[in-house]
């Protein structure tokens, strides 16, 4: 078996790649469906109907799509930069620790004022806890993914002594959880009676920045030239440290701002089950989108479907709805093969 | 102060050998995979597989070494998923590593719901007992703590041996380290790279799984969803800090676990001082402090992350 570079693929097999991804998870769960002894017909239509197929269950799924657009955008951001910031679940939690901080009683502003500033200090304090992995990673050659990792172990720990004990909330019924954000620092509603909140504005609007920042402005440039080439852009002149270390800022500013947003537009208070594990499903977003911070609204909703539907669904079948996390692994894996197959072509010999 | 008492003690040394099993396992079978040139991310998930795999035989009425057997297969076989995709594709070794954690991870959960469907309390097993040797028991302090143990610690503390003569005394052995130095080499000798370095991805993923199904067959009794807790990213960490050789491997995985059980008798001892949750930071901090400690003098496999593409220079 050998691998052949393509002399150029075809905009069609581009456009293809994140569809053939979802098509083989979807397979994958079949025949995982299959073995629960249920009909993945059925189950494939219970997964519709649970992600897309009601006003709820609509409004669900695009409440999940927030925060994995903004884990997905700063994960993007830096694996286009080849910075692997696996740590987005820790600067979530950050971002949401500072919003809580602020948010709870500290500063009371009229709401136009205290989003934007909940939003800046929670996406400060992610940029912060990416900041000192980077930092090493510059100076020291300490490489970024095993530390970025068990610092998610460390800041969920910490929250976890947060929410048990100094910022534990009197009133919640021996809850372990913060007080409740201010009314000012809530998100409004975006669909009445339903959990959809403005959070979605905020992320498309995060998306449509970053996609210009990358695409029209000097230091978007930079970045993605230090990804494609690090050697060849110092040569070039662009200072390669700096432009990681500026990258590590967005990204993880963008990952605490999903945090800031779950905790003002859905919980309304710090818990520890506030991110069950968006930072790694960031990971699958941002492969699906092939880095493209538009295609990370797409690939945010997708994998939302995934999540809502097959919890639906698996209610529905009483089958484990650990199938979800599956499916999202699996088109993981494989749009990681249907991108080398646009630009290579296999030859059997 | 009690901690010079404590380090006499024989349940603290007993302690400390039985939580760095695991982690033995694990630096071990990354570090075969490191020394070939492929960093293998999906180690945290290979060990949860391992602990699924090998409980869940033994639940269905296999015996102990079964077990192990059979989540040492799961492992290869995960390894065999990372190592066609690593190795023959030439795939992005950080994102397939991290794919396969995630695969593993959930599929063992799912297979575990399937075998287990409602049941809110695991069913318990008939872990490994400890070894009762007759004349290596009886040595006052090291008897008991190195052979008064589950015959996988004794294997763990083998295979540090067998690995660090494989790999520098036999052809095999030397070939894969040569895999991860300078792969044209390896080919120009005639030799595969894809195939050597596919054994050793097989291989070391097979150890990650043994220190897996470690926890459920012999640590505890049962499995539990999330129990491998972050010991396979502390592999990739101890790794490094042992400089890619199985002897420094060995030192470096008691060192931690003696870090790691002395916080847990000062948590027992002076709790309510220090909130338990600072304690229970000290693995990660620790491995952070290792990987910066020995980021200077890290001599990494050369190849470590290429991938190898026949004809391609």
């Amino acid at each position: 078996m050998r691998l052949e570079p393509r002399e150029h693929s075809s905009l069609l097999l581009r456009a293809v790649v994140p569809f053939g991804s979802a098509v083989v998870a979807l397979l994958a769960c079949s025949v995982l469906i299959l073995w629960a002894d249920a009909s993945p017909v059925q189950a494939f239509f219970l997964f519709i109907k649970g992600s897309v197929g009601s006003k709820f269950a609509l409004s669900e799924t695009l409440a999940r799509t927030i925060p994995l657009i903004f884990t997905g955008l700063a994960v993007a951001v830096a694996f286009k930069a080849k910075l692997w910031n696996i740590g987005a679940e820790g600067q979530l939690y950050g971002g949401a620790c500072m919003a809580t901080w602020l948010g709870t009683g500290m500063i009371d502003l009229p709401g136009w004022l205290m989003l934007p500033l909940l939003f800046a200090a929670g996406a400060l304090l992610g940029g912060l806890l990416l900041l000192g992995p980077t930092l090493l990673k510059t100076w020291l050659a300490v490489d970024e993914v095993v530390t970025t990792l068990l610092l998610n172990f460390i800041i969920l720990l910490f929250v976890n002594y947060l929410v048990f004990g100094p910022w534990k909330d009197p009133m919640a019924m021996g809850w372990p959880q913060a007080a409740p954000m201010v009314d000012t620092a809530l998100l409004s509603t975006l669909l009445a009676k339903t959990r959809l909140h403005m959070g979605l504005i905020w992320a498309f609007g995060a998306s449509v920045l970053l996609w210009l920042f990358m695409r029209f402005t000097t230091w978007g440039y930079q970045i993605r030239a230090v990804g494609y080439n690090a050697g060849a852009s110092r040569f070039a002149g662009i200072p390669v440290n700096p432009v990681v270390v500026r990258t590590a800022l967005i990204s993880g500013g963008l990952a605490g701002c999903a945090g800031v947003s779950e905790l003002c537009g859905l919980k309304g208070y710090l818990t520890l089950d506030l991110s069950p594990g968006f930072g790694y499903s960031g990971i699958v977003v941002a492969m699906l989108a092939g880095l493209h911070p538009l295609g990370v609204v797409v690939a945010a909703f997708f994998v939302a479907m995934l999540s809502i539907g097959a919890d639906s669904m698996s209610r529905a079948l009483n089958i484990s709805n650990y199938i979800a996390d599956v499916a999202t692994a699996v088109s993981l894996l494989a749009v990681l093969v249907s991108m080398l197959l646009v630009r290579y072509r296999i030859r059997w010999k | 102060m009690d901690i010079l008492h404590m380090f006499l003690e024989v349940g603290f040394w007993m302690a400390v050998v039985r939580m760095a099993t695991p982690l033995l396992f694990g630096t071990l079978g990354e570090l075969i995979c490191e020394r070939a040139g492929v960093l293998n991310l999906g180690v945290e998930g290979i060990m949860a597989a391992g602990c699924m795999a090998g409980w869940t035989w033994v639940y269905m009425g296999g015996d102990l070494w079964g077990g192990v057997l059979f989540a040492a297969a799961v492992g290869g076989g995960i390894g065999l998923v990372h190592a066609i995709f690593t190795v023959h594709l030439g795939l992005s070794q950080h994102v397939t590593g991290l794919g396969i954690t995630m695969l593993a991870t959930a599929l063992s959960s799912f297979v575990f719901r399937m075998v287990l469907p409602d049941v809110t309390t695991p069913p318990k097993i008939i872990p490994f007992a400890p070894l009762d040797i007759p004349i290596l028991g009886d040595i006052p302090l090291l008897g008991p703590v190195l052979f008064n143990q589950s015959p996988l610690t004794l294997l763990a503390i083998f295979m540090v041996f067998f690995i660090g003569w494989f790999l520098k005394y036999t052809p095999a052995g030397l070939a894969l380290c040569m895999t991860g130095e300078n792969p044209m080499a390896v080919e120009s000798q005639g030799l595969s790279v894809f195939a050597i370095r596919t054994c050793a991805v097989v291989a070391g993923s097979a150890l990650m799984a043994i220190g897996g199904a470690f926890l459920t067959l012999s640590a505890f009794d049962a499995f539990y969803i999330g129990m491998v807790n972050g010991r396979g990213w502390i592999c990739i960490a101890l790794v490094v800090f042992s400089s890619w050789k199985p002897s420094k491997a060995l030192v470096g995985v008691v060192l931690f676990a003696v870090f790691d059980a002395l916080q847990m008798r000062v948590q027992q001892d002076i709790s309510m001082v220090v909130p338990y949750q600072f304690y229970l930071m000290m693995p990660y901090v620790l491995s952070i402090a290792a990987l910066i400690l020995m980021s200077r003098r890290s001599a990494y496999p050369k190849a470590l992350l290429v991938p190898f593409r026949k004809g391609e220079r």
